[in-house]
């Protein structure tokens, strides 16, 4: 990291949500800049405004005030095609919930996103598999999401977010369903994938695991920016992963 | 922001008949409502027409056989139109078929929620998401309307036959049956379609983060 380039910035967001009788303010106004190429964690309790905040930074809702900028380029500005565009190339997302299409292969999971990017389909099946060896499941392109494990599920939504390189991978929650050695084989998976390819990981998460490869932790408390502490600022050792 | 998003048409379509083919089961059941109507449809339109054929030869036996068999037949009269009750049946039938098409797809919608929104997540358009849900609708619409057609087609003829005996072969009306079966087939294609409308702009409609929420 010579110099800063910052790919997220989020600038005085806030979002409410109107339930009809009542408004429930979720973020009351959060100010947050990540660079490019970082491990961030976005650490805080459930109810904190985590998932909301999450949700903004990828694209797939909207501030009730504020801005918040991809790349530079504000996304309350984009219209539907240019959202889809956005989270096409430049935004790969990774679940609690796997969220792979069930009826279709894992191979055709991970091209999905390539075919919706125009690529031609030798190109994106050959690139297909070369990620799939790379998150370890070579020899299982042809599998159902039904017939792998979870920590398998995973994996392979690790290479789908990874298909059109994009520029940020937003993982919510991505070991909440998994035990702890496979959720800690997900984290070394994506911090790796950091590592290698430069692609800034932008994951929501209350495993304390995480902290261990985090560049950068946020944590949220009751909408706002508690405290943003780097890696060197970090003094839990959870124990369990060296890193 | 020079590369678009797209999805073509061969991809579509492969989406949508892997999508039927995993819930086979269940497209059967939607498929075998429209079987069921449009062979009642295609059933009805080509009795008249034998019937029509029948009364056209000028056959005096035929015309027995035809005022035996409960046709109202006055003399001087050149063909036979399908009394009213008939074809509120018909419609009627037609009429449920469709209200069953819906509540199929919108379930088939409910169900695969997660589904859409992830693809929504990884990019995909709203038409996309319409336009899958339509080719499926399309595929049945056509599987269901051919099949229902030939089923009316045949019970037509088989009714014919026991009715009428073996006589009534020679003139047979081939080309008015052809165009009774093709119409058949085109209403039950209309009716898939008409169907889906709703669910599909339902589901393309539909903000990927509602369907994260979607609890499973």
């Amino acid at each position: 990291m010579t110099e800063k380039k910052l790919i997220v910035r989020v600038t005085d967001v806030t979002k409410d949500f109107d339930l009809g009788k009542i408004v429930v303010e979720v973020l009351k106004g959060i100010d947050l800049e990540i660079e490019t190429g970082k491990y961030v964690s976005i650490m805080g309790p459930s109810g904190s405004g985590k998932s909301t905040l999450f949700n903004m930074i990828g694209g797939l809702d909207k501030p009730t005030e504020g801005k918040v900028f991809i790349d530079e380029v504000d996304i309350a500005q984009l219209d539907a095609y240019e959202l889809a565009w956005l989270r096409c190339r430049k935004i790969g997302y990774i679940f609690q919930t796997f969220n792979l299409i069930p009826v279709m292969t894992a191979l055709e999971n991970v091209t999905l996103p390539m075919t919706f990017a125009g690529t031609p389909n030798e190109a994106a099946i050959q690139r297909g598999m070369e990620l799939l060896k790379q998150v370890g499941l070579e020899g299982r392109h042809s599998h159902k999401p039904a017939e792998l494990s979870g920590g398998q599920q995973q994996r392979v939504a690790v290479a789908r977010a990874l298909a059109n390189s994009p520029a940020i991978i937003l993982a919510d929650e991505p070991t909440g369903n998994l035990d702890l050695k496979t959720g800690e084989e997900i984290i070394s998976l994506l911090k790796e994938m950091s590592d290698e390819q430069g692609v800034t990981v932008i994951s929501a998460t209350h495993d304390y695991k995480m902290l261990n490869v985090s560049d950068q932790v946020i944590w949220i408390r009751d909408g706002r920016v508690d405290k943003i502490q780097e890696r060197d600022e970090l003094e839990i050792n959870t124990g369990g992963m060296s890193s | 922001m020079s590369q678009l998003v797209v999805l073509p048409w061969k991809q579509s379509f492969i989406m949508s008949y892997k999508s039927i083919r995993a819930r086979f089961f269940r497209s059967l059941i939607t498929t075998l409502t429209l079987v069921l109507a449009v062979s009642f449809l295609a059933f009805s339109q080509i009795s008249l027409d034998i019937a029509d054929e029948m009364l056209a030869s000028g056959d005096p036996d035929l015309h027995r056989s035809l005022l035996q068999s409960g046709y109202d037949i006055t003399p001087g009269d050149t063909s036979l139109a399908s009394s009213p009750k008939q074809r509120w049946i018909v419609t009627l039938s037609l009429l449920v078929c469709v209200v069953g098409i819906i509540n199929a797809q919108l379930m088939s919608v409910t169900e695969r929620f997660r589904e859409i929104g992830t693809m929504k997540c990884l990019g995909a358009l709203d038409r996309f998401i319409v336009r899958i849900f339509v080719l499926e609708a399309a595929i049945q619409g056509l599987a269901g309307s051919v099949s229902g057609a030939v089923l009316g087609a045949l019970t037509a003829f088989l009714g014919a036959l026991l009715r009428f005996g073996t006589g009534i072969i020679p003139i047979f009306p081939w080309q008015t049956i052809f165009l009774s079966s093709a119409l058949a087939i085109a209403t039950g294609i209309g009716l898939s379609l008409l169907g889906v409308l709703y669910p599909a702009i339902m589901a393309a409609r539909m903000q990927p983060v509602e369907a994260m929420r979607v609890e499973q």
